[in-house]
């Protein structure tokens, strides 16, 4: 292929002929878990057209309704495929819009970190001295306290300063503002140590010989430049804040019970469990494993397929 | 019979995009006692060769056709087992760089013992014996006691001998060495190779040297095959293949090799690998970009004046000053260049003439001294935006091609960006002629704009940098050892480019590089540096042929000795 005709190609077809395209068209498990991602994905946000019932409407709950088994089950009810909770909700309507909670508060929150962790290892690795011992100090403070604890600090704080009626409606942002926090430093870690070794390189050099100014040259050399990794971090990440916020929920000092996530749900269903109601959170429980998972492999396909060095 | 034979050996690399010949029909012979070089630039399959003989070709890579004969074994058919037998045992192995052939946590007594008693059977206390031995023999002092060290306490060329030693150590009936001094400096390079060679003869084994240095070739080779896309395109003793080359390939490949006793004009033949485009248009600076809106300031005096310069870097910190230790990388220097002329820095690895590079654009902050560029003492401005003036006229082209430019950057945005940070044109059709126009000057051609760095090969990456580096219309230009990451052949190409535009745009020059042959052909005057100081400054014919320093004259010695290549098609320029 001579080069023009490499040129002449559009960026997507590039794209579907390169290798990272390639390396994936031959991983069956990228290709199950895109497959599955992609799916949850799509049915969460298609939610209010696919879900059979509104299960937060309460005028068509109906309390006969309560308790019923999945639909193949003897005392089953065709209508309640996946069988109903104590308040007569369909548990299949209900991990649809849970699966949406999740989700949004994942990327949410992913996305937070990202911004905060990016922004501060770049700042850390192009200036040194004091400020990144500064920075990395913090991000070592940090790192001692398991993340989930961090999460409900700031949760725990957030419910102590605002009212309780206001904590109701932003619940969901501090939900997201703790997951965000507690997980920035991994990436300010891998920007900061990729940005040691990219100032260094004679292209930055060169940049700095031009006259570019510092912010300029942090963002149009160094940034496109340390955020292959980034974009691994926030696959495997992805997966971790749909845990966390999983776990918190369960805590229940998560998303308030009138819009449960997955982990709202599995906690409602716990109580139950015992009581011979399995449906109730064996199903949002499976959703959450399957979702994790997929997403996992997904993240741990694409560590291996963008390092140049195992391919 | 031979020692070691070669027969029509053809190597694959199978890969989704179609499967590439490394190595196409080759067949060569080593007698013993006798060093076969193999030449050949990068990519042409001389390494592929060495690694297929000893059985450590890498997948997806495979022999599909042709034998190797060790004596009368035909050593290709062996299994991994017998192979491994072989390697170390019958045929050792050199690699060109010393720190990773040697494993850093153990020490060189532990190395060495473990191979010489795995191949040779000698039991502990013989081996030991041996190792010391050895180790005197490769010319390391007092072997002894520094048996006992790891390899990190040993410098590079001390490194290399030890490397040596454990290729010598089962006593192997052939050795093949890739590149063994590359990673060195010339005055260590030349001990190797004079210790090679002996060890060569002394001990009757046979060596193939695969090189991409005329100047190793020239040192120790009895006899040299050049490679060129993985055929074999001419073999012979040394002094014929250097003196009276028959292929084409040869003859461009040596008359690109640069000379330490005559200066070239230019560079002739050098078009046989990467074709070279047409010689640059002449550029007229009266009509031209380039020599549009030249508002620098006239200079009476010198243009760059350097004085007492130095600069100094902490090699270990501590809160507390006295605590604290220092190294002075550059030690007063001070030095003048005129406008127009071409001045050179020489010195080895370490010797400072980067870090003096480094400080005159204003990478670095000197420690103390002045930088004096058309008259203003650089270190003295507080203001960025004011220091941008001088940053307009000063540009630099860096060693490194492949770190030199962002690779997700078009080629167009990596030249445009200094025009558009300067404000050097109006309108975005302006920057985008002015882009196009410089790629033409370096020989690159426009659809090279729409293009990323990686789809280039070196010598193009640095056509690029040479692009950007004009792009604000310097007077002056820094070259950071510009071609030593690069093939001799594409090396004659850029030199050439540089001398082109030299002298068309009237830059001045500060070159660097540690290769004394390229300075004689670029320079008008050089300097010579050792450990951070100034040795020497002298016009570039004074100092090649009558030197003064100690120091200089010690490294003119150590110069690869190229009297013995073909002078045919140079054209001599007369002082």
């Amino acid at each position: 292929m001579s080069a023009t005709e490499y040129m002449e190609k559009s960026r997507l077809r590039r794209f579907f002929e390169g290798d990272v395209w390639h390396s994936f068209t031959r991983n069956p498990v990228a290709i199950v878990a895109a497959v599955v991602t992609v799916g949850m994905i799509l049915a969460a946000l298609l939610a209010p057209l696919i879900a059979p019932h509104d299960p937060f409407d309460l005028a068509k709950l109906d309390i006969m309704d309560a308790s019923l088994p999945p639909a193949w089950e003897a005392e089953g009810d065709a209508r309640f495929l996946l069988g109903t909770d104590d308040q007569g909700r369909d548990i299949l309507s209900t991990i649809l819009y849970g699966a949406r909670i999740s989700l949004v508060v994942g990327f949410a929150s992913v996305l937070f970190a990202m911004v905060v962790g990016i922004i501060l290892g770049l700042i850390s690795g192009y200036v040194g001295g004091r400020t990144d011992a500064f920075i990395m100090r913090i991000a070592d403070i940090q790192l001692s306290f398991p993340a989930i604890l961090i999460a409900l600090l700031i949760d725990g704080v957030a419910r102590g300063l605002i009212p309780k009626e206001l904590h109701a409606n932003i619940s969901i942002y501090v939900l997201i503002f703790a997951i965000g926090v507690s997980g920035w430093v991994q990436y300010a870690r891998t920007v900061r140590g990729s940005t040691l070794v990219e100032k260094n390189k004679e292209y930055v050099q060169a940049a700095r010989v031009i006259g570019i100014r510092p912010l300029t040259i942090l963002r149009r050399h160094v940034l496109p430049n340390v955020m292959g990794p980034v974009m691994v971090i926030a696959t495997i990440h992805l997966a971790i804040a749909i845990i966390t916020e999983a776990t918190l929920s369960f805590l229940g000092v998560g998303v308030p019970p009138t819009t449960p996530s997955l982990g709202t749900l599995i906690r409602i269903g716990n109580e139950y469990l015992f009581s011979g109601d399995w449906w109730i959170t064996i199903f949002p429980g499976a959703t959450l494993v399957i979702l994790v998972l997929a997403v996992n492999l997904l993240g741990d396909w694409m560590r291996d397929a963008l390092n140049p060095k195992l391919r | 019979m031979d020692l070691l034979n070669i027969n029509n050996l053809r190597i694959e690399f199978p890969s989704r995009h179609g499967t590439v010949v490394a190595v196409d029909d080759v067949t060569l012979k080593v007698q013993p006692g006798e060093v076969l070089g193999v030449v050949g630039e990068s990519g042409a399959g001389k390494s592929t060769i060495g690694n297929a003989v000893i059985g450590l070709l890498e997948p997806p890579g495979e022999m599909t056709g042709g034998h190797v004969f060790l004596k009368s074994e035909q050593i290709d058919t062996l299994g991994a087992e017998a192979k491994r037998k072989i390697r170390g045992r019958r045929i050792g192995m050199i690699f060109q760089d010393p720190l990773t052939s040697l494993d850093p946590l153990q020490t060189i007594e532990q190395q060495l013992v473990e191979t010489i008693d795995l191949h040779l059977k000698l039991g502990e206390k013989k081996s030991q014996e041996r190792a010391v031995d050895l180790l005197r023999q490769v010319g390391i002092p007092d072997p002894e006691t520094r048996i006992k060290n790891y390899p990190h306490q040993f410098s590079g060329g001390m490194r290399q001998r030890v490397v040596i030693a454990l290729a010598l150590c089962a006593e192997p009936e052939v050795i093949i060495a890739d590149e063994p001094t590359t990673a060195l400096d010339v005055s260590i390079q030349a001990q190797i190779l004079d210790l090679m060679r002996r060890l060569c003869r002394e001990k009757q084994v046979g060596m193939i040297i695969i090189t991409h240095d005329m100047g190793v070739i020239a040192d120790i080779t009895d006899r040299v095959a050049v490679m060129y896309h993985g055929k074999l395109v001419e073999e012979g003793t040394t002094a014929k293949i250097l003196g009276n080359p028959d292929h084409p390939y040869t003859q461009s490949l040596i008359s690109a090799v640069p000379r330490p006793d005559i200066r070239l004009k230019r560079f002739p033949m050098v078009n046989y690998i990467e074709a070279e485009s047409v010689r640059p248009r002449h550029i007229d600076l009266a009509t031209h970009w380039l020599g549009k809106s030249r508002d620098f300031e006239d200079v009476s005096g010198p243009l760059l004046s350097l004085k007492n310069l130095v600069m100094t870097f902490v090699t270990r910190h501590s809160i507390i000053k006295s605590r604290r230790k220092t190294f002075n990388a550059v030690d007063d220097v001070s030095f003048d260049i005129a406008e127009g002329e071409v001045f050179g820095l020489v010195g080895e690895s370490g010797s400072g003439k980067s870090t003096v590079a480094r400080m005159v654009c204003s990478l670095y902050k000197p420690a103390a001294g002045e930088v004096n560029f058309a008259g203003t003492d650089l270190t003295k401005i507080a203001s960025e935006s004011e220091r941008d003036h001088f940053r307009r006229q000063m540009q630099m082209i860096f060693q490194d091609p492949f770190s030199s430019l962002n690779g997700r950057m078009k080629v167009m945005d990596i030249i445009a960006e200094p025009i558009r940070f300067h404000k050097l044109a109006r309108t975005n059709r302006e920057v985008e002629q002015i882009v196009t126009d410089l790629l033409d000057h370096v020989g690159l051609g426009a659809k090279a704009a729409v293009r990323f760095p990686h789809e280039f090969s070196g010598g193009q990456r640095q056509r690029i940098s040479i692009a950007r580096a004009l792009a604000t219309r310097p007077r002056f230009l820094i070259c950071d050892e510009p071609t030593s990451a690069l093939d001799v052949s594409i090396q004659a190409q850029i030199l050439n480019l540089l001398k082109d535009l030299q002298e068309q745009l009237g830059l001045t020059m500060l070159f660097i590089s540690h290769d004394l042959p390229v300075i004689r052909q670029m320079c008008d005057r050089v300097g010579v540096m050792k450990q951070g100081k100034l040795v020497e400054v002298a016009a570039t014919e004074d100092l090649f042929e009558k030197p003064q320093a100690a120091y200089t004259r010690e490294l003119l010695d150590l110069m690869p000795r190229l009297d013995k290549l073909s002078h045919e098609g140079l054209e001599v320029e007369k002082a």
